[in-house]
């Protein structure tokens, strides 16, 4: 559940620095077409960021060499890496691992910013009406990532679950029934 | 009896965490002003409310709606609404705070269970009873500025329910009576159903000093590795004279655990948790503790070792004003 | 409009109290609330002289009425709360408790501490037998408007906060006490220094708030100036002035000429800024994005 002081993992530097050379926009384009289809899955998600619903947003994974801006345009999101600061009315910043952790309900957003964990720029009603907002999706993210790979489905679950065990990262929704 | 655990939501999803992980009760409130957690992203549409409940009573939980901010002049249709609109989407009572809107549904709705907010700041006996007699108020939130043998006494003179908060933000004002929120933001508790609004805040980091912000006031400053309280305005660091400090509160949170066998002798019904803006994962892990605790209570068992500190704001517990000392 | 003058806020010595009211008896003002609304400790040490007080305002042709408690909690303030009924004066509804102590339908005032809001409030409050309500600081004008109809059809009279420190939030702990290490029980009466509250400041220096033993008030005085246009024209009967320790009576005389047109509202916010050289003002809270805010030239912050 919440991590204890300090142990948030971070990602490993020598695979971080192997993204320093990634060319961007491929990237960009299939994370684009993956958030449509959660958009597609989860409507309330977009309908609860209400007033926010066009916000630009810069998620700032702290141990990768990029941001990701998203864009939640209304329902049909797009999603944009780019490295350097990105452009958005908020910014959310932390491990990568935190803000997984935070999309998987594993971990409390406000806990995490209290041990600041999570650093929140700009616009910090826009970061909370996004924050809420997925925490009531209860989104998996490697679910959304199997659910189009077919026969693969099961051998990649397995996959995400043993990298989950190994690295203490949360790539799967968490289930509160086990939280204790 | 075991106490009641009385749980927020700020989310079906949340609703669904609580009920799962043992909460005998529920509250939360519809997505717009009516209800004091009035956040982005939080809160339930109708359809959602309806939803909820159900899910709810099939566990054999119940969901209190909360209207309790005060209805602004010449809107009262719109907190009128969400009364009848708990009623049908078959809440086991409405949590309400302003005297208009306790007539109201005392006339209009008879039949719904009305219980006082927080907000309407019943302190003493007296207040409770006129509650009661004069609005059919089955249940009393009481105020976070009372001590354990306040509430005993208080108890001992009334037949209502009392309720208190036993986890989470903690006011250190008589709730409903301030309005330093509108003071320099110009959205209130009261009024608006918000408290230091997140649309005012602002985070300056220079250097590894985190400055926050409220409305342009520097509420909190604090080094590189220390941690970063939101800028509630009670909970900020002042001067005043030649003292420099928090002086109304330290940025700590609420955590009466312990005090729960103390609570149930002074004739606490319920004990109620605060955070509907918190995440799913946050009401789960407290439910499920708070649960355990009353359930050992009944079964005359030691109260189990508390596991909340990392949830809480800027690490640090009280207990309050459930201790004289506190004043 | 006419003048109300609120319960004082503060903790003066009884001399300087009685001095005080003394004082008010040939002040243009239509009515005063006298009484200890922030701290039931403070009472004991000028209670003894409100009989007279009472007596020199009666004669000189106000209206008087006695303060409840802001917040009842022990059990010797809801003692005193249900003596209030019996002082043969009006009594100012400021805690609901006082209401439980007062005869359905026996006349009462209602208080800025009291939650007015809106419409079906000041029904009920009428009903049950309010004759005036001075309403909550933190409303907007435009709800001012509203409630002072609604005020007119149920013949209640409604009053605005009009000048003085705004009561913010009343606590059940002591900041006084707190600041200076004692407990609310070992206070030794830490506030009495304090004639106007002390003035609390943020972390760059810049004034916010008062600390008022229990009680946050606002750093700025409440000052409707510029208001008073808009207020007469909105139905409002009254305006509330709330003592203040350095010439309260210059400031009611200025209310008074500006009420009857004898004044504008510049020259008035000059002379009340030359009572009191540091004195911040605002009237947010009525047409303002924020309670701190000033309409006035220039923006005192």
């Amino acid at each position: 559940m919440s991590p204890p002081p300090g142990q948030i993992p971070q990602f490993p530097a020598v695979l971080a620095t192997a993204f320093r050379a990634a060319p961007l926009a491929p990237l960009s384009l299939s994370l684009t077409m993956f958030s449509r289809g959660i958009a597609r899955r989860h409507p309330a998600l977009f309908r609860r960021l209400g007033e926010y619903s066009h916000t630009r947003f810069v998620l700032d994974p702290t141990d990768l060499p990029f941001v990701i801006v998203l864009d939640p345009n209304g329902g049909a999101p797009r999603v944009t890496l780019m490295r350097g600061q990105g452009d958005g009315a908020a910014r959310i910043a932390g491990p990568l691992a935190a803000l997984l952790g935070l999309v998987h309900g594993a971990f409390d957003g406000d806990a995490l910013f209290f041990s600041r964990d999570l650093v929140v720029e700009g616009d910090t009603s826009a970061a909370l009406a996004l924050r809420n907002a997925i925490d009531d999706s209860e989104l998996d993210l490697s679910e959304e990532i199997t659910r189009y790979c077919g026969p693969m489905k099961g051998p990649l679950q397995k996959f995400f679950t043993r990298i989950e065990h190994y690295s203490g990262v949360s790539l799967t929704r968490a289930e509160e029934g086990l939280a204790w | 009896m075991v106490m009641e655990i009385v749980c927020p939501a700020g989310t079906p999803a949340s609703l669904r965490a609580a009920v799962t992980a043992g909460a005998h009760t529920i509250y939360c409130g519809f997505a717009d002003e009516t209800n004091a957690r009035n956040f982005p992203g939080l809160n339930f549409d109708r359809s959602e409310m309806h939803e909820g409940i159900a899910f709810a009573h099939a566990r054999g939980a119940k969901v209190l709606v909360a209207i309790n901010t005060f209805p602004r002049a010449g809107d009262e249709a719109l907190w009128h609404r969400a009364v009848a609109d708990a009623e049908s989407c078959g809440a086991d009572a409405v949590i309400l705070a302003d005297l208009g809107l306790l007539d109201h549904a005392a006339r209009h709705h008879p039949g719904l269970r009305r219980h006082l907010s927080v907000q309407a700041a019943a302190s003493n006996a007296d207040a409770l009873n006129f509650y009661a007699d004069t609005f059919g108020v089955k249940r009393v939130v009481l105020p976070r500025v009372l001590s354990v043998p306040e509430i005993a006494a208080i108890n001992a003179e009334t037949d209502v329910e009392t309720e208190v908060f036993v986890y989470g933000g903690l006011c250190v004002m008589a709730e409903g009576r301030c309005s330093l929120s509108s003071y320099a933001t110009g959205r209130s508790p009261n009024m608006n159903g918000v408290c230091s609004p997140a649309s005012h805040v602002e985070y300056h980091d220079e250097g590894g000093v985190l400055d926050a912000r409220l409305g342009g006031y520097t509420i909190h400053r604090v080094g590189k590795d220390q941690p970063a309280p939101y800028p509630t305005l009670c909970k900020g660091c002042f001067s005043a004279g030649d003292k420099t400090g928090h002086l109304f509160e330290d940025p700590v949170s609420l955590n009466a655990e312990q005090l729960i066998p103390q609570l149930q002798k002074a004739g606490v019904t319920a004990l109620k948790i605060e955070g509907r803006q918190r995440s799913r994962s946050y009401v789960a892990q407290v439910v499920r503790n708070f649960r355990a605790a009353v359930d050992a209570l009944d079964a005359g068992l030691p109260m189990p070792e508390g596991m909340l500190a990392r949830l809480s704001e800027g690490q640090a517990m009280t207990t309050g004003a459930y201790k004289k000392t506190w004043r | 409009m006419e003048l109300t003058v609120g319960p004082n806020q503060f903790f003066w010595s009884a001399d300087r109290w009685s001095a005080f009211y003394d004082d008010l008896a040939k002040a243009p003002v239509d009515r005063l609330v006298l009484g200890e609304l922030i701290c039931s400790k403070r009472l004991p040490f000028f209670q003894d002289r409100i009989p007279d007080a009472i007596e020199t305002l009666v004669e000189a042709g106000k209206q008087v009425a006695l303060t409840s408690l802001a917040l009842v909690t022990l059990k010797r303030e809801r003692k005193a709360t249900g003596a209030l009924a019996d002082m043969g004066i009006p009594v100012e509804v400021n805690d609901l408790t006082a209401l439980a102590h007062l005869p359905d339908g026996a006349p009462f005032w209602v208080g800025p501490m009291v939650n007015v809001y809106n419409e079906g409030t000041i029904a009920w409050l009428a009903r049950r037998g309010a004759t005036r309500i001075c309403l909550p600081p933190e409303l907007p004008l435009d709800s001012v408007a509203r409630l002072a109809r609604a005020g007119a059809d149920a013949g209640v009279a409604i009053e605005v906060w009009g000048h003085g420190r705004l009561p913010l939030a009343i606590s059940g702990r002591c900041y006084h006490a707190r600041m200076h290490g004692r407990t609310k029980d070992n206070c030794q009466f830490a506030c009495e220094d304090d004639p106007d509250g002390l003035d609390v400041k943020t972390l760059d220096g810049q004034p916010f708030m008062a600390m008022n033993g229990v009680q946050t008030l606002s750093d700025s005085h409440a000052c409707t100036a510029h208001q008073i246009d808009a207020l007469a024209e909105a139905g409002v009967s009254a305006l509330r002035l709330s003592p203040q320790s350095k010439g309260f009576d210059a400031i009611c005389g200025l209310y008074r000429q500006r009420l009857d047109g004898k004044l504008d509202a510049d020259a008035m916010v000059d002379k009340i800024v030359a009572i009191d050289a540091g004195l911040r003002l605002s009237d947010g809270f009525l047409t303002g994005a924020r309670g701190a805010d000033w309409s006035g030239n220039p923006a005192p912050r």
